[in-house]
């Protein structure tokens, strides 16, 4: 037993939190948006150019000129706003955006952050991560916990080219939830059925309790 | 001053040559200059070194200048959706210079600013930062990246007037507007060109000062991803 996608999603939507500005990424961040707690009032950036973006189209709404970071037709709400590129990323660097929840290939110890590249295969590029993750409040990222070959994405020290150093602020995994402190992980909260022994066997990144 | 023309063709005239570099408006295919892609293909400009977002697709967008191996280099943050973008780039035929997003609008807005370079606290400690100059203010350490002025830019706005203002339309605005200031000349497309006058001062985002040639022309709009809700 540990948390599936939608359970992790639901855990990062826990932390967010009334009247924030939130930048969600492709993948499973973007199911966050699926579980914002009742009474909580968040707005979604999509760093294309839009604060308030709203649900997927139905057939009828789409628009060629509304779309998402990951380039998906999507709608506006009543507090939409649009903006150019550059205004974006002001808000982003700029520290107007509270949180961003991305994926992640690794994350280290000391926050550390690799998503973008894996030298000898194909590169496509960092889009925004190095300036939401360099920018904005706090970072968190989901991912599962070990890769496919079985292997801890929480590690002492990155091996892949960073995205980020020292930026990730809280780690969502399908074991558990982990935050960065002074030595390492601190294991804040543990998936239901899962034991921290069995997260102490799969991490490889220091555990601080 | 003249600034209207009849086409991309028309509009293109005299202004393009081998070698240059060109800033290009959109984000995916949202918000692409579609016409003037296709006027610059078809006057088959070489060794292009071309400031995009992204690459287009293979059939659409800069992904036509590309087939034709028209561009030398591109300044892009994310070129994933181009198979061909990605032969050409393995093979050693197209050079890439990765830009963090938000830095590439940046350099488009800083150049077309007069500002020759600033800092920036994205790409610090990654391969972003090679060979860049670090500066610490306030205890944090930046890298210092270059405004971008290109020999022309090339953007697409929803309705323009015969003064050159500009006003775009929902997300199809992105990297319009920076690009637009940053080029030696500014050539813009619209779907809509009006008199001058019909449009409400106070809502023009691209004040015409920018823009030297404008154009109104039909536009296809491919739309990459269509997600859709049941209902």
């Amino acid at each position: 037993m540990a948390w599936d996608r939608n359970q992790m999603a639901e855990r990062a939507g826990r932390e967010l939190k009334d009247g924030m500005y939130v930048n969600l990424g492709i993948g499973i961040p973007t199911l966050v948006s699926n579980y914002i707690p009742e009474g909580v009032d968040v707005t979604l950036q999509s760093e294309n150019g839009m604060l308030g973006m709203g649900p997927f189209p139905k057939e009828d709404e789409i628009d060629a000129d509304l779309i998402n970071a990951g380039k998906q037709t999507i709608t506006e709400l009543h507090r939409t706003s649009y903006f150019s590129s550059a205004d974006s990323f002001a808000m982003i660097r700029g520290g107007k955006i509270a949180m961003a929840i991305l994926g992640a290939m690794e994350v280290a110890e000391n926050g550390d952050l690799a998503n973008w590249m894996i030298p000898g295969k194909l590169i496509k590029g960092m889009g925004g991560a190095m300036d939401l993750v360099a920018g904005v409040g706090r970072v968190i990222v989901i991912m599962d916990h070990t890769n496919k070959k079985g292997e801890s994405k929480l590690l002492k020290a990155c091996t892949l080219p960073l995205t980020g150093a020292g930026v990730v602020d809280e780690i969502i995994t399908n074991l558990g939830v982990f935050k960065v402190v002074e030595g390492g992980l601190e294991v804040i909260e543990i998936a239901d059925g899962v034991t921290i022994d069995e997260i102490r066997q799969m991490t490889d990144a220091t555990l601080v309790n | 001053m003249k600034k209207v023309y009849n086409s991309a063709a028309e509009a293109l005239e005299g202004v393009l040559f081998d070698g240059m570099m060109i800033a290009a408006g959109g984000f995916g295919l949202c918000g692409i200059p579609e016409n003037l892609i296709e006027g610059i293909r078809d006057a088959g400009t070489k060794n292009l070194t071309v400031a995009s977002n992204n690459a287009g697709v293979d059939d659409f967008g800069l992904g036509i200048l590309l087939q034709d191996k028209q561009v030398k280099k591109m300044l892009s943050s994310y070129v994933g959706e181009n198979a061909e973008f990605m032969r050409q780039y393995l093979s050693g035929e197209l050079e890439i210079e990765f830009n963090p997003q938000g830095t590439l609008a940046e350099r488009m807005r800083a150049g077309g600013a007069g500002i020759p370079g600033f800092y920036t606290k994205t790409g610090v400690g990654t391969v972003i930062a090679e060979g860049k100059e670090h500066k610490d203010f306030n205890g944090e350490t930046y890298i210092m990246e270059e405004g971008i002025v290109a020999d022309l830019s090339i953007v697409k706005a929803w309705k323009g007037d015969r003064a050159g203002n500009l006003i775009y339309r929902k997300t199809a605005r992105n990297f319009n507007p920076n690009a637009a200031t940053c080029g030696k000349i500014c050539i813009a497309e619209v779907e809509e060109l009006l008199p001058t006058g019909a449009l409400d001062p106070d809502l023009i985002h691209t004040p015409g000062i920018f823009v030297h040639r404008i154009f109104e022309g039909g536009h296809e709009k491919r739309i990459e991803q269509r997600t859709v809700r049941e209902g």
